[in-house]
Parts: structure tokens; sequence; C-alpha cells
């Protein structure tokens, strides 16, 4: 159910789950669409444009592969061109800035080297 | 046409709980401490913990009803019941779930018991220390987002955005709590008060949540048994009646990668209308109410969502002198709850505000009557009750 997401991914591109049926987006992916419960769906192409709905700093770290990286931002992204659902990620640059609530973003594409690519965000 | 409601039908007739300790520090297995908790709650209602026909639980409690019934040598075992979901979205949740067995005649006496011991099992406050992710979790983890303070933290931010409202609230609530702690010798913090200077001084752990913010991690258990109401009358103990249960989820509330339409949200909104119609009470009957603090912000939200307060007057409302007991407007969380009794995953809770009704809280408010508990804040389930003396 997730492997279009981050197959588009890997190619920089980010989609969300939108119904055949009715034209709903719905993320994370179900294998039915919530409003009309169509099972016609697909990954959709989105602009990458979005806002920050809200976010913060964490200080505390909760998993080994975190005991370095510490300040940093996690913040919640809605995408107002995919019906508003919201995406999770990192806003990149100084862990210590104030982004305002409701500012533009945009994804990032951050490739690894174990071959995988996460969505992040930059401050538009 | 009948009215099907368990309200009055129903009291909860004895108390009970395990020493509390620090995680890691119990001497014994949870499952003892499970036994220790509903074998005093027995003994507390003045019946043979044998007379237990039955058991509801929740957040997939290990100690199984069926091993519990083995364990305890119980004639017959005529109600298990396991409520879904995380979190201490189901203490209030279990109860209900206890009376309505008992008005439905499944049962007689059924315990319901919280046992957890995180020193022996995983911490509730670190990830899994996984290397790769698939699911809906892989939308979150990667970016660290990762345990309950992380969205606890995000909704309860945005809350603040939008009804501009700063650390006050956030700090009245942890300094109420280890305020009761301070009277209540079953906390874990009793013994340690705590000043608003060490409160701000004290390390974040993710804004907007310092370190006395956070629930603690403890070793425990806890439990109440419930019985008809003519049953309650003829026990040890002053009966304190369930007045209404609600439990629940609203609209896609569980919705994966922080998804829930409405997410600045306790997500009570839905339950609390129909708690106060089968109560028959509105919010300003209620006199000392117990809410769930696995962070701080979630109280003054459910506060909120429970009508104590609208959004714009918390933080006039939500202050040390109106939310401690005896005589703030409406003591919250007497006992130290959570963050300062002893995080039995809300279960503590419905103990303090079946104490409150019998009028033996360690932090008393004089004449209480009506208590209110709220479980689970931001998780789905969530579920409210409201006892009466």
């Amino acid at each position: 159910m997730d492997k279009g997401f981050w197959d588009a991914v890997k190619q920089h591109q980010l989609t969300v789950q939108r119904c055949n049926g009715c034209g709903a987006f719905q993320f994370g992916p179900e294998w039915i669409c919530h409003k009309c419960h169509s099972d016609k769906l697909e990954w959709h192409r989105v602009s990458g444009r979005g806002r920050v709905y809200s976010w913060v700093r964490i200080w505390n770290p909760v998993h080994p592969a975190l005991r370095e990286a510490c300040p940093y931002i996690a913040l919640v992204v809605e995408l107002p061109d995919a019906g508003n659902v919201r995406m999770v990620g990192n806003l990149l640059g100084d862990p210590r800035q104030e982004p305002p609530f409701d500012a533009p973003v945009e994804a990032v594409f951050e490739d690894h080297d174990e071959g995988y690519t996460l969505v992040q965000w930059k401050l538009v | 046409m009948e009215e099907f409601t368990i309200k009055d039908k129903v009291a909860v007739v004895g108390l009970g709980e395990s020493k509390y300790y620090k995680r890691g520090k119990a001497p014994v297995p949870e499952f003892k401490l499970a036994v220790e908790a509903i074998t005093k709650a027995a003994d507390d209602a003045g019946i043979k913990v044998t007379d237990i026909d039955g058991f509801a639980s929740y957040s997939d409690d290990r100690n199984s009803a069926v091993r519990l019934a083995a364990a305890l040598g119980l004639p017959e075992l005529r109600f298990a019941n396991m409520m879904w979901g995380g979190g201490g979205g189901g203490g209030s949740g279990a109860v209900g779930n206890a009376a309505a067995a008992i008005v439905a005649g499944y049962a007689k006496y059924v315990c319901v018991f919280r046992a957890l011991a995180q020193g022996q099992f995983g911490r509730f406050g670190q990830a899994p220390p996984v290397k790769t992710i698939s699911g809906p979790m892989a939308y979150a983890l990667p970016y660290g987002m990762a345990v309950p303070a992380h969205w606890v933290a995000l909704r309860t931010r945005r809350f603040m955005h939008d009804h501009g409202i700063d650390q006050s609230p956030l700090r009245a609530v942890a300094m109420a709590d280890y305020h009761h702690a301070q009277f209540n010798p079953r906390a874990v913090m009793y013994g340690h008060p705590l000043t608003r200077e060490e409160y701000d001084n004290s390390r974040w752990i993710v804004e907007p949540f310092h370190l006395y913010d956070c629930c603690m991690e403890n070793d425990g258990a806890a439990a109440l048994i419930l019985a008809s109401a003519d049953r309650a009358r003829d026990l040890k103990q002053k009966p304190v009646y369930v007045m209404a249960a609600a439990q629940g989820a609203p609209f896609r509330g569980w919705a994966n990668a922080e998804n829930a339409p409405d997410y600045a949200s306790s997500n009570f909104k839905t339950l609390a209308p129909r708690l106060y119609q089968m109560a028959g009470i509105t919010p300003k009957d209620v006199d000392v109410a117990q809410i769930y603090e696995h962070f701080s912000g979630a109280v003054m939200i459910s506060m909120v969502e429970h009508g104590f307060c609208q959004p714009d007057e918390v933080m006039e409302f939500v202050t040390f002198e109106n939310i401690t007991a005896p005589g703030g407007k409406l003591p919250v969380n007497t006992s130290g709850g959570n963050i300062a009794e002893c995080y039995m995953h809300g279960l503590e809770l419905v103990n303090e505000a079946v104490r409150q009704c019998r009028g033996t809280s360690t932090c008393q408010k004089p004449g209480a009557r009506i208590s209110l508990v709220a479980s689970g804040p931001m998780v789905a389930p969530v579920s409210d009750l409201i006892v009466h003396g």
C-alpha cells in the first residue's frame, strides 16, 4: 500500500493517495477511500508546496540514532493542493529558528546512502 | 420508552493499589503487582477475592483475565474484557465496560485493573531501537517523531498558537500535581516538592514540555471493584455510584501520519456532551476532576472540551490557585496523578475520583459529591467517567 509513495519519493516526486471514484485525497494511505469506499485509489503527484501547521523542537533523544542529533525541529505540513492532508517531516536549517505558524514551505528530497529517500521541508 | 443507561445502577465498592515504584524498582514481577492490587481492592470492599467473577482492562494489559482467574483460583470467570486502544484512553472506558457487564447481568463483581512495570518491559518514552521501519510509522519515525511526547506537543502547540496561550497553564498543571502529591504518601514524588524556579529551569523534553510537564515511568498496579447498587449498599465502604461513562473517537481521529482532521484537540468533543447527558448534569456541577496528564498541555485542552472554560479563558482559568485542593474552583489531579503520584496509566486517577466521593482523598475537596475522570487525551479512543457519592 505504501510502496507507490516511497517509489515516487525516490524519483523526487511527492504524491498523495487520491480516490478515482470521488476525487478525495487521503494520507496516510488506506485500502479504501474513507469518503466513498471505492478501492480505486492512485498516487497523485502534488506540487510539494505546503504550510506549517504545527512544529516542535525536540531536545530529548528517543532513539540511538538521535543521540547526537538534538535539538531538531519536527513539523506537520498541510498540503493545500491535496485536500489539506498533512505530512510529518523535519525543518531544514538552524534548529534554533522559530518558524511562523502557517508559513509556506517546500518539500526537499533527501537521498540517503542506504538507498532510501526522505521528504524534508524548507521555508520558502 | 425504556431509557438505556448505566446511571446509578452500579457502584465502585473497593479500591486497591500496589506500592508505587520508580521505573525498574519493583522487587516483584508485574503479574504479582496486579495480584496485590486486586487482592487489596477485594479487602477494601469487604469481599473475598474469589467473589470476583469478571475483569476489565485496557491498553493490552499483559496480565490476562484468564491467567489472573487461574492464579487467584476464581470459581468461575464470567466476563473478560479488553478495551482497544493504546495509551490511557481506556481507563474510564474499562470502568464503563465493567458497569455495563453488571447491568447486563453477565457478572456480579467486576474488577478493573491495570498493571504496568515499565522497568520490566519497554519504556513508553523511547522509540523501538530499530534500524528500518515500514507501514504507517515510516511516515513519522525517520523524522525523529517517534513517541507520544512528540505528537502531543504538536497538537498542544497548535492549540496554544490558535488561542494565544503561553507556558503558564502548563506550569500550573505540573505544579498542582506536585503540590497534591506532597500530601499523598502513596505518591512516588511524596516528599519531593517542585518550585516554580525548578520547573522553569528544568530541561526541555520537547517544546513546550519541560521535564515536569511529562508523566513519570513507573512500576505498579491499581485496581477497583464494581458491583450492582443493591449489592454495594451491604458492603464495607460507602458506595460511589457510576453516574455516566463514555468512550469513543472523533471522525478519523486515528488517521495515520497526523491526519486527524480536528488536530488541536484532546479528542473529547464528541464524548463530553454524551457524558453529561447520561449523568444529567452540566460542567458546573462537577466538584473535582481527574484529567489524564501524560503531558500537561493535554490537560488544559481536555478542560476546555469538558466545558470548564472556553479556549480564550484558559490563561485565566487554568491557574495553580484554581486547580488545587481544597480551595480551588475546580481541583484537578488531587492525588498527584500521572506526573507525581504514579503513572499507572491513569487508573490511579479513577481511584482518586472515587476517594474524593468517599471523602478520603489526601487532598480532599470539602463536600465533594461529583467527580469526573477524563482518560487518555489525544489518543483514540478516549474515555470519560463521572462518579458520585
